[in-house]
């Protein structure tokens, strides 16, 4: 049985081991860092959305004074991509442009106003070709092809068939399809994209500081495209500025202000603006979806069939492992017979999307949910009966190979019903208020590496010495989420000492081990039980050190509150510093490292695409969400949510706190203002103002119940909770506008402008039908 | 700007968190500019292209204003106050403390400029109501929190001065 408690009262965790340099202006990031000498690179992007370059002459810019170096094309001819099967995008455009924003050339010069001059005197000449910017544009049969040897402009289609689904639907008492379609949104993180650059010539040496999530990857490709050897280069993540799956992927500006250090022979700083961040996003994509469920008459799921469409941009990207994951987490959280999926990944001409938290799950997701609450309310089932009559028993395997080890959907369910007085306020709400509930949940962390290597998911070192500190070194990457925290707790915890004898440093590829870094919530789960197994063998060198001391056995010593002792009453006890000072003599400062893997019956199905999705815990999430809607002018307000996450244990119940009122309120940016605009492809968004995110007026109280139901893998229990609640927040918000007006919205985000149309149309409908009844009688 | 001759710069005295500084400036040097890159004082964060975001927030005679929409000519004479001179001796402020404590920065990049326009709010209105907190962090975006923690940390410190 799960432990169950609220986030604001429970079990309280620790503040961030570097929140008080946040809070006193202290942390430096990327733009932050000491730019004394460094040049100014500046980016020429494509004003077109799909050409052949027939000419780029540079000389002009070349000659100005101040300009230090121009790249073009022409200076990396090699492509680059994260999944090693789609690399197909130049950081510089060669031949040809596929959307417009693309990067073309770039310079570097003594100030911006030299560097933006440069690039105001290079010449380019492009040949247009047509450009499509909606999936069904891309796909016609006479479309010209974004790449070679993809017809129909299909990266990647996907097809899986789990079950006997003809079966599944004629078993059922209702089948139910519909369309819906949700809007491509960004991750839209506070700080810029920045780059600091420095190549030393006379060492060949490369160091590269950056707002990077995983530095690891960022070494390799610029390894790649710089045809450099990876032991030259170095490439460091100061603070970041939120990263929500932005900077995953190598981004071009990255290697572009390389690419420019080097032809400079020195230092290049890069900072986009935040038009340029926008169309340097990698995020959700516009995706359509239609979904078909059969439900008996009680409530069981018996079938679902599910094509999913999604618009990518103009290259690969993370494409094919979004693509297969809205089909895969369709799996893993209910009982379900026999599931079909079909999915499209399309390119288009328009900057490319990527991984955003909750990374290819969240729109199946709304489809899902959404679909369940309105055959909930044509059968007359309560939605949390519904979701009740279709819960897995854990352990157990999906369908497609996934792996369910621990299971708290059904505590989340109770939580959020009792919180929110469902059973006693659904149905009865006054009008244009409305409640909806949903669920979700999400990996933690993927279980099978994108690379391929052999090696452990996860290595952590630690260094003792004669101070008796204990450096954790981790190419985990603190975002803002608080990995460092939790890895300085995992060690301290495990060595029962206090967090003030651990120091964490991250992110150096220099100095930490490799990591694959902040993605897929992968953190806690892999760093966490790296961390763990690297605090027990120092802890067992310390032990041997301390029996030798005290003249013991070394199944004779207890350690425990900083102290090491014979037996639980043993009245010799030598503190943490006297063990550490005689296990250094004859050692010297001590290394040790923790590794972790996920074993290989984790890691997915043998289906093609079976390996994304497969992971060793999934975490879950309920919400119930409470709307006002204004009829006549289409405003939807988030009155309350209450959300409660299964994230197997709380590390540090702070920050999944804060993991959770983050995420549950950026689902609620998707569901009610987010999404990106293009006009014939150029970014029509690309600001704070025009893309709206909830500011703090319009964000409400989030009521946030951590469950506990103790992976039996997870490092002390623990799972992800970082991206779980998500997927949950779109569909119980939809769900609840339906409550609320009786429309049901088929978009996300629910703006007024859509919600008018719903609302208009369905008065219309029910015109017509009283027409026609009066007609008949 | 694409003249030949560089435009003309004057002396400008400002009191920045606590202390007289006099530097050469241009007309259309904007505080945010002369804040990080002469002043050094590098939690003022620019988040966006112009007064979107609120990162850039600082206090001007005690009221939070974008740096980044604020000519440092018109500074002359006046005082700046920035996150970093909230410190004293070493010790954060009963906002900053808050902000720490609560959880009130998850990645930190906004959280110099949401505790200036909090400390500015505090400092007019000691308790305010969470709608008081609302309004008056309304130009200050945040992507991490969903603001929770932000309005725990403010209503925090206000209750620890209390």
């Amino acid at each position: 049985m799960s432990a169950v408690y609220k986030a604001r009262t429970g079990r309280q965790g620790v503040p961030l081991i570097d929140g008080v340099d946040k809070v006193t202006g202290r942390a430096l990031y990327t733009a932050d860092l000491d730019r004394n000498g460094a040049l100014v690179g500046r980016i020429l992007r494509s004003p077109v959305a799909h050409a052949e370059i027939v000419r780029i002459d540079v000389s002009k810019a070349c000659a100005l004074d101040g300009v230090a170096a121009i790249v073009t094309g022409a200076d990396c001819r090699f492509t680059y991509g994260v999944l090693p099967i789609a690399m197909n995008e130049y950081p510089l455009a060669r031949e040809r442009v596929r959307y417009r924003g693309e990067p073309v050339a770039a310079v570097a010069a003594i100030d911006e106003e030299t560097a933006q001059r440069a690039l105001d005197l290079i010449e380019i000449e492009f040949k247009e070709l047509p450009a499509y910017f909606e999936s069904k544009d891309a796909r016609a049969p006479d479309a010209v092809l974004l790449h070679d040897k993809k017809p129909g402009n299909i990266e990647r289609e996907v097809h899986h068939d789990f079950g006997d689904l003809d079966a599944g639907f004629a078993a059922a008492d209702l089948v139910r399809e519909h369309r819906v379609t949700c809007a491509e949104i960004n991750h839209a993180q506070i700080e810029p994209h920045a780059c600091l650059a420095e190549f030393d010539p006379v060492s060949g040496r490369l160091t590269v500081q950056d707002v990077s999530q995983v530095v690891y990857y960022l070494h390799l490709t610029l390894a790649r495209c710089l045809e450099l050897d990876e032991a030259q280069i170095r490439v460091i993540k100061p603070f970041v500025g939120g990263g929500f799956g932005a900077r995953v992927e190598v981004l071009n500006f990255e290697i572009v202000t390389a690419l420019l250090a080097r032809a400079a022979g020195g230092k290049v700083f890069m900072q986009l603006t935040r038009e340029e961040t926008f169309l340097t996003h990698r995020a959700r994509p516009q995706t359509d979806i239609a979904l078909r469920l059969g439900m008996t008459k009680d409530g069981r799921f018996t079938a679902c069939a599910c094509v999913v469409t999604q618009r990518g941009g103009a290259y690969a990207g993370y494409g094919v492992v979004t693509i297969l994951y809205a089909g895969a987490l369709l799996q893993g959280i209910y009982d379900i017979p026999a599931i079909k999926y079909d999915g499209y990944r399309v390119y288009a001409n328009l900057p490319p999307c990527g991984a955003m938290r909750g990374h290819g799950g969240v729109n199946t997701r709304f489809a899902f949910e959404t679909l369940v609450d309105r055959m909930a309310r044509e059968l007359g089932l309560d939605p949390f009966a519904v979701r009740r009559a279709n819960l897995l028993q854990a352990p157990m395997q999906t369908m497609n190979g996934l792996m369910v080890q621990s299971y708290g959907l059904a505590e989340c369910l109770d939580a959020v019903e009792r919180a929110s007085g469902w059973k006693e306020r659904f149905g009865r709400m006054p009008p244009g208020k409305g409640l909806g509930m949903a669920c979700s949940h999400y990996v933690s962390g993927s279980a099978k590496p994108i690379h391929f290597t052999g090696e452990p998911h996860a290595v952590i070192h630690l260094k003792l010495d004669h101070d008796g500190g204990v450096t954790a070194l981790t190419g985990a990457a603190d975002i803002g989420q608080g990995s460092s925290t939790m890895v300085a707790i995992a060690v301290a915890e495990t060595l029962g000492v206090g967090l003030d004898r651990i120091r964490v440093v991250s992110s150096d590829t220099a100095v930490t081990p490799k990591d694959n870094g902040a993605y897929s919530s992968r953190i806690t789960f892999m760093v966490g039980n790296a961390a763990i197994a690297a605090a027990n063998n120092l802890k067992a060198l310390l032990t041997a050190a301390a029996a030798r001391t005290l003249d013991a056995a070394v199944e004779e010593i207890v350690c425990e509150g900083g102290y090491f002792r014979v037996g639980d009453m043993g009245q010799a006890a030598l503190s943490f510093k006297e063990v550490v000072a005689a296990a250094l003599v004859d050692e010297g400062a001590i290394s040790v490292k923790g590794a972790f893997t996920c074993p290989v019956e984790f890691q997915g199905g043998k289906h093609r695409g079976g390996a994304v999705g497969s992971t060793m815990g999934f975490s879950y999430a309920a919400q119930v969400v409470e709307t006002s809607v204004d009829d006549a002018t289409g405003q939807v307000t988030v009155d309350k949510v209450w959300v409660a996450l299964d994230c197997g244990h709380a590390i540090n119940p702070l920050a999944v706190a804060g993991q959770i009122e983050g995420s549950v309120w950026m689902g609620m940016g998707q569901a009610l203002c987010e999404e990106t605009r293009y006009l014939n492809g150029l970014a029509a968004h690309a600001s704070f103002l025009d893309y709206r995110m909830p500011t703090i007026v319009e964000s409400p109280q989030i009521e946030a119940f951590v469950v506990e139901s103790h992976d039996p893998n997870g490092p002390f229990g623990a799972k992800e909770a970082s991206e779980g609640a998500l997927a949950g927040f779109p569909p119980a918000l939809v769900s609840a506008i339906g409550n609320a007006t009786g429309v049901d919205l088929h978009e996300i985000p629910a703006t007024p402008d859509r919600l008018l149309e719903a609302i208009g149309k369905s008065r219309l409908k029910a015109a017509a039908a009283a027409r026609k009844a009066r007609a008949a009688s | 700007m694409h003249g030949s001759a560089k435009p003309r710069k004057r002396l400008v005295r400002i009191e920045v968190n606590g202390r007289w500084c006099e530097d050469a400036v241009s007309d259309g040097d904007l505080l945010v500019d002369y804040l990080r890159d002469v002043a050094h004082l590098t939690s003022v964060k620019v988040g966006c292209d112009g007064g979107e975001c609120g990162a850039c927030t600082v206090l001007l005679d005690g009221v939070p204003v974008s740096a980044c929409l604020t000519l440092v000519v018109r500074c002359e004479g006046r005082n700046v106050e920035t996150v970093e001179g909230l410190v004293k001796q070493g010790r954060p402020n009963r906002l900053q403390q808050a902000f720490h404590e609560k959880l009130g920065a998850q990645c930190g990049f906004c959280t110099p400029g949401m505790i200036m326009a909090s400390e500015a709010l505090l400092r007019r209105n000691p308790h305010p109501s969470d709608d008081e907190i609302r309004a008056a962090l309304a130009g200050n975006l945040c992507r991490c929190t969903g603001y929770v923690k932000i309005i725990e940390s403010v209503r925090h410190a206000a209750e620890a001065s209390a």
